[in-house]
């Protein structure tokens, strides 16, 4: 089959085919530039403040599903197949308030109105999925929007009057649901798509096998999945990243298995997609999950990309290392596989050959004499990257301490497990003596860095601080020891 | 079609007026009240075009044909000599037009909006701060101006910088303005012979706005030497002065527009000016329109934020907590120009005093010339800073005499002859700061809970609670005495309609829904039929920037000015058409009432028309009383003053220095509120604004001198889930200004943002529970989790 070289998608009511689209091409500047579909505002340009929220329709596994993205850092070749929605195909005919817009009206959620479309299309995206959210529930759907004026009280009140005023079932996103898919799937015919503007080129890979052939064949390519980070050298370093090989739209790698031993989830999961099967079977990890990053992010993010960046702040890799996951890594048709530590080299250098790319992640499944914890302290609680970030397996049989895997993000130039103190609690007692000598290793392993985030002070001593949090988490009865939610 | 058809009224008396025309007499059908009046909650007159993406912002005007973009060159040293300066690769760059330095300025290379001449478009020989602009690329795409401003070759010989006011008072960098003193009574022997005295010192941290739409201008050449300019200024006729001055054109020769700006809070009042002023040059040079619109990064880079302070202060006091004696010295990261650094230093000393009485007192700002960004106006303009000084100093006094500090708040309070005048001798006439304590402390059931944290904490475990309870009280008006005077126009259309322009800017506050009420108001019309267009210095000359929460207050007035001088005509030409007395002309809902006859208002306007009425009017107010001395030190700066009490209450985690605003209480003033919907969401907004700046909000340069903050990735501004668990807002119900402002409202723009000291004082009172309230804790703003660990480490090293 020869390679398509064009994209398809609709965009509120019509039926969009581009051919001239570079792979640095974004959503936003399309949107306002090309299409004067100006409610939706830039403020970031960098998935930060949600002001260029909109939804984006995609099919998976047969069904549509919509996700609030941030349009400023969504790259145009990733659209191919998918139902752009902006804010200005929720008003009714003649002007009609769509039933989010009429309680942002009434309950006056809107001052300098610059952040408001964002926050439309976000609550849209919430009523969609839970017309009665409760308050916790719109905070964590509104984690990514930033609104300046109003201090958000009477947003949250329009969310939580949004559901008397009407129902999703009618909206024009259910009512047209199937008539949508139908045009969706038409325009999947899976071939490889390869689109050129100028120098640059994307590619869209067919399958996951044709994925790792073009690998092969393109050397030097960059490699974007939910381009959260990519978005950024796009936009904000203006850095020439082609040859483009996008993955996020392969169903074959957005696949979660969970088979007797471990959970595999496939490379292209968004954090969002793995939200349910990971808190399913480490209930300590929903807490943390719900942090990572707002929703927009989440839903385009993967933990395939967070992996493969190599960010030493990653929120990822820190509680998948504590819990002994592990990374399928493929080239052509050879895979190999690295215990998740492994990966990481150095600053920004990563065990990962030119020509490979990450297919799955692998977590053993949960021992039920092992203690978990997941921290994330961070300057602001959410959409922030963390300060410190530490996570805590200890298997504790008979009182003992029979393994930890300690792993922290932030103290060091790569995602790194503490080696010292799992020394130090290997065959000890589970005490509060234990985790406190432990603790007092972490200068061993760890050199942090002072930065805007944190001094190196502060992170050596809310690491060592985290010990104590765990001990205290692990007694019954006593007092909190985390702010509540 | 058809639908419509059927739904037209049948107005049979009226076939030749156009159907708008019906639908406002429709809306004259007797009713008793006008909708929207003033005092009620008229929502935002954008409200529907925010919700669904319509309402236009600057950046969303459609763009003329050959529209080209400019992007700016920004230095990257904090100090330093441009040697040399090679453009070419910038100039040959894919899509370029040209580029502009200060060689094409054709005016005078500089914006300073206080005329010290100190603050250059471009850079020439030196560059002062990491991201002064130096030069500015115009290309045919913003994309294409991006890319080639990365290509200038600039060498610069490197210079030494100092960052922070200790480090610029180390290296002897001086003052960027004037500094100011304040004195009353003898501070230092007063201090002498205090039985107790404490010395202490607070750093206070800046601030960036993050107005979620970022600077923009764009210029668009007319004939001869005009230029129109449309932008997101919070000062258009500042705007208009700079490009003018830039240009070397008249005044006359510069429109600037504004329709609304998403978001302001004082970053747009003079940082506009040199967007404004870049936009207008390139579009003369080239006669092409000109949009520039920066980047997030450089936005926060290249212009400023709220001033950071350093505050050493020294009270006097007696055992009981009453304080004796007060010195302070404020000194501020000005950056490397003046902007507006004079005047808010000035406010700073202003609020040093917050609402409490200082027997003697002796104050100094020190307005320091740093190699940072210029900083400038931001929401509070200084109070915040200086009322934050004030409150940690009632804090020092409670912890040293074992006082709850709310008892040793009300001991201090201001009060009656003797107790009532400020550092600043402007004697207080209208203090309600004890009134709204009182209440709040029960409302808020401070004693309850205050007993309440303390059990809790006395449990030794590792969250720890606080609550603080703290008043601000804000003085209102320009210190610039000239500033407090405003324009507005009006017209009357024969149907009926009305059109208003005023001097004030709309940048979320519901300034146009207000002024709006008011003219409603004065002319019993529901205020939908009042059109508030862009603010434009075609319209209304002279104005005075959206700022120092003065928008309502001025503008309203000189709104209600016009209004009364077309309502005096059309009293006149009723009373003279219907043959009786002027007295028996009445102003009701849509209508108007000469003697027994009852005319529709649009049917009254149409025959005022026909009779040849001036329907026109510009209106016109000035502050009255206010008169201010600087060399003295002594006058009455303030009109009147805005007064609030907030009672915060946190949650921390000593292990990670984490902390939850768990409950918010405010009883705010605004007088006789205007709109008390709106006011209530500044009052809310401005406390979570506030909250972020003593709380998550960090401005960090490294030691070459770059913010390392720039954007929304690396800089915490509050979100939804910040905002206090419990939030109970109220306005205070009684209160009316006991000045004659507009219908007894007060300003409400910046007091509330104070109210978030409660949430700073709370959490230093959570960290004090570790050394168990002995011993202040030593706290810096912004309280990030780190400085409340560290504090609390402190405290437990020092136990």
């Amino acid at each position: 089959m020869t390679d398509r070289t064009t994209i398809g998608f609709l965009l509120n009511g019509k039926d969009v085919t581009l051919d001239r689209v570079a792979a640095t091409d974004t959503l936003l500047d399309f949107l306002r530039i090309e299409r004067r579909l100006t409610g939706t505002k830039e403020g970031c340009a960098e998935g930060d403040c949600g002001a260029c929220t909109v939804l984006v329709g995609r099919l998976r596994n047969g069904a549509l599903r919509y996700e609030p993205v941030n349009a400023c850092i969504r790259l145009m070749p990733t659209l191919d197949a998918c139902h752009v929605v902006t804010i200005e195909y929720l008003s009714g005919p003649e002007g009609r308030l769509h039933p989010v817009q009429q309680a942002m009206v009434e309950h006056h959620g809107s001052q300098c109105g610059f952040c408001t479309p964002g926050f439309v299309m976000a609550l849209y995206a919430l009523w969609m999925e839970n017309p009665d959210p409760t308050e916790a529930e719109i905070e964590t759907a509104i984690q990514g929007n930033l609104c300046r004026c109003t201090g958000y009280a009477p947003i949250i009140r329009a969310a939580r009057a949004m559901t008397a005023l009407g129902s999703p079932t009618e909206d024009v996103l259910n009512t047209e649901r199937d008539l949508v898919a139908a045009r969706l799937a038409a325009l999947e015919d899976r071939r490889r798509v390869v689109l050129r503007k100028g120098d640059s080129r994307a590619i869209l890979p067919a399958s996951v096998d044709d994925l790792a052939q073009v690998l092969v064949e393109t050397p030097g390519a960059t490699l974007v999945a939910g381009a959260t980070d990519v978005g950024l050298w796009v936009t904000k370093f203006l850095r020439d990243i082609s040859p483009v090989v996008f993955l996020g739209h392969l169903e074959g790698l957005r696949r979660v298995e969970v088979t007797e031993d471990s959970i595999k989830i496939g490379a292209g999961v968004s954090y969002g997609g793995s939200h349910r099967v990971l808190t399913e079977h480490f209930p300590h990890m929903a807490p943390f999950w719900d942090r990572i990053a707002g929703w927009q992010i989440r839903s385009m993010g993967t933990i395939g990309g967070n992996i493969a960046n190599g960010s030493p702040i990653g929120d990822t890799p820190p509680p998948l290392i504590a819990l002994g996951a592990e990374i399928v890594l493929r080239r052509g048709e050879s895979r190999r596989t690295l215990p998740l530590e492994a990966y990481f080299l150095d600053y920004g250098k990563q065990d990962r050959a030119d020509g490979e790319f990450i297919e799955a992640i692998r977590i053993p499944r949960p021992d039920p004499n092992t203690r978990h914890a997941a921290y994330k302290i961070s300057k602001r609680r959410d959409e922030d990257i963390s300060s410190v970030c530490a996570a805590f397996a200890l298997r504790i049989e008979g009182g003992r301490i029979e393994e930890a895997r300690i792993a922290f993000g932030g103290m060091a130039a790569t995602p790194k497990r503490a080696t010292a103190a799992e020394a130090a609690l290997s065959g000890r007692e589970f005490d509060e003596a234990a985790m406190r000598d432990a603790a007092a290793t972490l200068p061993q392993d760890f050199t942090p860095l002072s930065d805007w985030r944190a001094s190196a002070e502060y992170r050596m001593r809310v690491a060592q601080n985290l010990f104590q949090r765990f001990w205290l988490e692990t007694q019954d009865g006593a007092a909190p020891v985390r702010l509540s939610a | 079609m058809t639908d419509k058809i059927v739904d037209a009224p049948v107005e049979t008396q009226k076939r030749t007026d156009p159907p708008v025309a019906q639908k406002l007499l429709r809306a004259d059908q007797a009713r008793d009240t006008i909708r929207g009046g003033v005092h009620t909650d008229l929502r935002h007159d954008s409200a529907i075009k925010h919700v669904t993406g319509r309402a236009e912002y600057c950046d969303d005007i459609p763009e003329p044909a050959g529209t080209l973009h400019a992007c700016l060159g920004l230095s990257s040293r904090a100090h330093a000599l441009i040697r040399a300066m090679d453009l070419s690769a910038v100039e040959a760059a894919p899509g370029v037009i040209g580029v502009l330095t200060a060689a094409d300025v054709p005016g005078v290379n500089d914006i300073s909006p206080t005329g010290r001449d100190d603050e250059p478009v471009f850079a020439t020989e030196r560059v002062e701060f990491w991201g002064q602009p130096i030069f500015a690329v115009i290309a045919e795409t913003r994309d294409a101006a991006r890319r080639a401003a990365l290509l200038a070759g600039i060498e610069y010989e490197n210079l030494p910088h100092a960052l922070d006011p200790d480090a610029a008072r180390a290296a002897g960098m001086g003052y960027v303005t004037p500094p100011l003193t304040l004195r009353r009574g003898d501070a230092a022997a007063a201090m002498q012979s205090a039985p107790h005295r404490i010395a202490g010192r607070i750093a206070v941290g800046g601030q960036d706005h993050m107005y979620l739409e970022g600077h923009i201008a764009f210029a668009i050449p007319g004939e001869d030497e005009d230029v129109i300019v449309h932008s997101s200024t919070q000062h258009p006729t500042e705007a208009q002065h700079m490009v003018a001055h830039v240009l070397g054109v008249a005044s006359n020769a510069v429109t600037i527009n504004v329709r609304r700006m998403g978001g302001g809070f004082g970053g747009k009042e003079t940082q506009m000016n040199l967007f404004c002023a870049v936009a207008a040059i390139a579009a003369k040079k080239w006669n092409r329109p000109v949009k520039i619109r920066p980047d997030r990064d450089d936005d926060m880079t290249a212009t400023g934020k709220r001033h950071d302070f350093v505050i050493d202060y020294e009270v006097g006091f007696d055992d009981s907590g009453r304080i004796l004696a007060m010195s302070g010295d404020f000194a501020a990261r000005c950056g490397y120009s003046s902007d507006l650094s004079g005047p808010v230093t000035d406010r700073a000393l202003f609020h040093a005093d917050n609402a409490y009485f200082y027997p003697h007192v002796l104050l100094n700002s020190h307005p320091m010339k740093t190699n940072t960004v210029s900083n400038t106006a931001f929401r509070g303009f200084g109070g915040p800073q200086g009322m934050i000084a004030a409150e940690r100093i009632i804090e020092e006094i409670a912890y040293h005499r074992g006082l709850d500090s709310l008892e040793v708040r009300k001991r201090n309070f201001l009060g009656d002859a003797g107790r009532d005048v400020t550092p600043y001798h402007q004697t207080v006439e209208d203090n309600i700061a004890p009134r709204l304590v009182d209440e709040l402390e029960q409302s808020a059931d401070y004693r309850a809970r205050l007993a309440a944290v303390k059990a809790w904490n006395a449990k030794g475990g590792v969250i720890r609670k606080g609550i603080a309870l703290t008043p601000v009280k804000f003085g209102i008006s320009f210190t610039a005495t000239w500033y407090n005077q405003a324009g507005a126009l009006l017209h009357i259309y024969s149907d009926g309609s009305i059109h208003l322009n005023h001097g004030g800017t709309e940048m979320g506050q519901g300034l146009n829904t207000k002024i709006a009420q008011v003219v409603a108001d004065e002319l019993q019309v529901d205020a939908d039929r009042i059109k508030i267009t862009k603010t434009t210095t075609e319209k209304v000359p002279n104005t005075s920037a959206t700022a120092a929460s003065s928008g309502s207050d001025l503008n309203g007035m000189a709104a209600q000015d016009a209004a009364r001088q077309i309502k005096e005509r059309l009293t006149a030409f009723a009373a003279e058409r219907w043959q009786t007395a002027p007295g028996n002309v009445r102003f009701v809902a849509n209508a108007v009432e000469i003697g027994a006859e009852t005319v529709p208002f649009a049917d009254f306007i149409r025959e005022a028309y026909m009779a040849r009425i001036h329907l026109s009017a510009a209106g016109f107010y000035k502050t009255p009383k206010i008169h201010w001395d600087r060399a003295s030190g002594k006058g009455r700066p303030f009109y009147y003053y805005a007064y609030g009490a907030a009672c915060s209450e946190v949650s921390v985690d000593t292990l990670t220095g984490e902390y939850r605003v768990e409950r918010a209480d405010i009883l705010h003033d605004v007088g006789r509120s205007l709109n008390p919907a709106l006011d209530r969401g500044q009052v809310e907004g401005a406390f979570v604004q506030g909250m972020g700046w003593l709380t998550t909000e960090e401005l960090w340069w490294d030691a070459n001198g770059r913010l390392r903050t720039h954007a929304p990735s690396t800089y915490k501004i509050p979100l939804a889930s910040d905002r206090p668990r419990i939030f109970n807002v109220e306005l205070a119900s009684w209160s009316e200004n006991r000045e004659k402002t507009i219908k007894r409202s007060k300003a409400v723009g910046e007091p509330p943002f104070m109210l978030a000291i409660s949430v700073f004082e709370a959490l230093s009172h959570a960290v004090a529970s570790v050394a168990d309230y002995r011993e202040c804790p030593r706290l810096d703003a912004p309280a990030t989790p780190e400085r409340v660990l560290m504090a609390v480490e402190r405290l437990r090293g020092a136990g």
